[in-house]
């Protein structure tokens, strides 16, 4: 199996407010097979979001390797960098969308600014694609208007255009409420089917997120343990996971009662 | 229609903040309307020209004609300036020159008494009738009991 | 926090080293945005719109009533000395040199420059800088450029028009509520203003064009690494607020400077 992603002993650390260091990523070593879906868990401040933006080159690690199809991200810089990058596409937890541009023109922005292609040509990609996303009719809305979901939807879109090879998910469930969380789930599983692109989802939506992971890291005081399939997960020994799985599943346990 | 507004808007800044650069430009800054070759330069001696500075105005009458171009030091340590004069100022071989100032702490100018002689001074040569700086006892007067004059 | 002072000390030291550090490559990216294509000369033009013509009537008010003051003010000190002929000079003078440039580009910083933090702040926090870096549009060409390109054309600009409406301004305080006669006024401002002075004034509006766009930005670009400021919403709001008071006093020291080296 090729590996789309390698992390090799990565290390990454910030200075804490009393002085000290907290080490979020402590010699990781771990690798993302292509094509499939990988979920990065772990507890809020285990550096999940972290480990996306090294990904992407946006922070920089203290020490080690990140590979992405081979090329080392941590010695590239500015154009290399750049085309790199255009491999990812990314859906940011907010959505990320740009507040003074409007729904089609940030699904535009990509290809406006990447890409030579004409503006007929772009008006009707960009149409084909928000109709995909269900967001046919919101072309003139300002992402204020739009609702977490409508966001979250508009910020794949935007994330999709240029046809990346591998996507990546940070929290995309958050601040939504079930059924849109389940609407999202459903996209996801739409557009993968379709594109066959690898995919990293950072996410604490637990055990609901395993229904879509091939693989399933979990992070815990800057180690990382790498499980096959989330039923691995639930067979493992080690205290700390099993403490995890106990409180995750104990959380849904309680919010089945409540529904 | 609200493209228009922002081009407009951008439009209208930029007039406005270009009209007051050329208003500074024009009014304060010293394109004057005395070009070169309009003037002619007159040389004046005086015993001391303290606070006349380069580009202080010529005046006859209270009305601008000129400016000082070159203030320098001449033999027999006497100061020196060469006056920027209008063409069309005819300035008699009788007249004098002298140094005056608008206020007590006003700027120093120079102040040609145009006097009623036939023949008239040209250009490069000296004015030699000349009253230098400071009118101590007008000053003081003045310091003194304020605007009686008036 | 390290309790032992001397450590505090370095520690601090360092980071205001890093700071400055950061801020020297924040105006060097912004200058490459220059040369980055294509540029976005819909978005200079929106920031012009917003910085230059969006101030105009602050501008306007500021300067009348600072030209008032001047005229009175002026009037009654140099009417002690018999030389209210002076005050179209003193007015001018004091305008086109001094107050001009500073209190354009204070009211500027308090106006537009704690916008330009905020929102830059804001797309810092809410990942949109992020996003712009994922694909692969440099955020300085994008955005960041055009408003320092924005603010230099503007802080002339209104400078030039404050310094004409608070001449006009001590025109009718002078002339028009005093008794100073109109011709001293403009033959007074007419004579002691220099093409010299007018430069160090115009000089004076651009490096504070840049000290207020290039403090500003940086600040809400920077929301995240910077000390004490927090996370989130508050963090900008008080970014924001630092932003506006560094930039005004370096505004107030550089004025001091240039005056010094260029008068």
């Amino acid at each position: 199996m090729t590996s789309a992603i390698a992390f090799k002993n990565v290390v990454k650390s910030f200075a804490k407010r009393d002085g000290g260091i907290q080490y979020v990523l402590d010699g990781v070593d771990f690798s993302i097979p292509a094509g499939k879906t990988t979920v990065i868990a772990g507890g809020s401040g285990t550096g999940k979001s972290v480990t996306l933006k090294l990904v992407l080159g946006l922070m920089q690690v203290d020490s080690g390797q990140i590979f992405i199809k081979g090329r080392d991200v941590t010695a590239l810089r500015g154009r290399e960098l750049e085309q790199l990058r255009a491999e990812f596409g990314v859906l940011f937890q907010g959505g990320a969308l740009f507040d003074s541009l409007t729904v089609f023109e940030n699904v535009a922005l990509p290809l406006r600014e990447r890409t030579k292609k004409s503006a007929e040509e772009i008006q009707d990609r960009v149409a084909t694609t928000l109709a995909q996303f269900e967001l046919t009719g919101h072309e003139e809305k300002y992402p204020a208007q739009l609702s977490g979901g409508m966001q979250k939807r508009v910020g794949l879109a935007r994330a999709m255009q240029l046809q990346p090879s591998i996507m990546l998910f940070d929290e995309p469930t958050t601040g939504l409420d079930p059924v849109m969380s389940q609407e999202i789930y459903h996209l996801f599983a739409r557009t993968k089917a379709e594109f066959g692109f690898t995919s990293i989802i950072v996410s604490h939506d637990i055990p609901k997120i395993f229904n879509l992971a091939d693989q399933v890291i979990l992070l815990h005081n800057g180690k990382m343990d790498v499980f096959g399939s989330p039923e691995e997960i639930q067979w493992s020994e080690k205290p700390y996971i099993q403490e995890f799985v106990q409180k995750t599943m104990g959380d849904i346990y309680q919010s089945h009662l409540v529904e | 229609m609200k493209k228009n507004t922002l081009e407009m808007g951008v439009g209208l800044f930029m007039i406005i903040g270009f009209a007051a650069f050329v208003y500074l430009a024009l009014q304060l800054g010293e394109v004057s309307f005395l070009t070169r070759g309009k003037t002619y330069v007159l040389k004046a001696e005086f015993d001391n020209v303290a606070g006349v500075k380069k580009g202080a105005a010529v005046q006859v009458a209270g009305v601008d004609v000129g400016e000082v171009s070159v203030i320098e030091l001449g033999p027999l340590d006497v100061a020196i300036l060469s006056l920027q004069i209008a063409n069309k100022v005819k300035v008699p071989k009788d007249s004098m020159a002298s140094v005056k100032s608008q206020g007590i702490i006003g700027d120093k100018y120079i102040q040609l008494s145009l006097g009623g002689d036939e023949e008239l001074f040209q250009p490069g040569e000296v004015i030699v009738e000349t009253e230098s700086s400071l009118d101590i006892e007008s000053l003081i007067s003045k310091f003194a009991f304020g605007s009686v004059e008036q | 926090m390290k309790s032992n002072p001397i450590a505090r000390l370095g520690d601090t030291g360092l980071y205001v080293l890093t700071d400055l550090g950061r801020m020297a490559f924040f105006l060097l990216h912004a200058f490459r945005g220059l040369f980055r294509r294509p540029f976005r000369v819909r978005e200079l033009v929106r920031q012009v719109h917003f910085i230059g013509a969006g101030s105009l009537v602050v501008i306007f008010f500021t300067a009348l009533s600072t030209g008032m003051v001047l005229g009175l003010q002026g009037y009654y000190s140099l009417n002690k000395f018999g030389a209210e002929g002076m005050l179209g000079s003193a007015v001018s003078l004091t305008l086109i040199m001094e107050l001009g440039p500073v209190l354009t580009a204070l009211m500027v910083a308090g106006r537009a420059g704690s916008a330009i933090c905020a929102e830059i702040g804001i797309m810092r926090i809410s990942e949109q800088i992020d996003a712009l870096d994922c694909m692969a549009i440099d955020p300085f060409r994008y955005f960041i450029t055009p408003k320092f390109l924005a603010m230099l054309i503007a802080m002339p600009l209104l400078t030039a028009v404050f310094d004409v409406v608070g001449i006009f301004g001590g025109y009718i305080a002078g002339v028009g509520l005093m008794d100073v006669s109109p011709g001293s006024y403009i033959q007074g401002m007419q004579s002691s203003v220099t093409n010299h002075d007018i430069r160090l004034g115009i000089i004076k509006s651009f490096v504070f064009a840049l000290l207020v766009v290039w403090i500003c930005s940086a600040r809400g670009y920077f929301v995240g690494v910077i000390r004490g400021a927090g996370f989130g919403a508050e963090s900008v709001s008080r970014v924001t607020t630092q932003a506006v008071v560094f930039s005004s006093i370096s505004v107030l020291v550089f004025d001091y400077l240039l005056t010094a080296v260029l008068l």
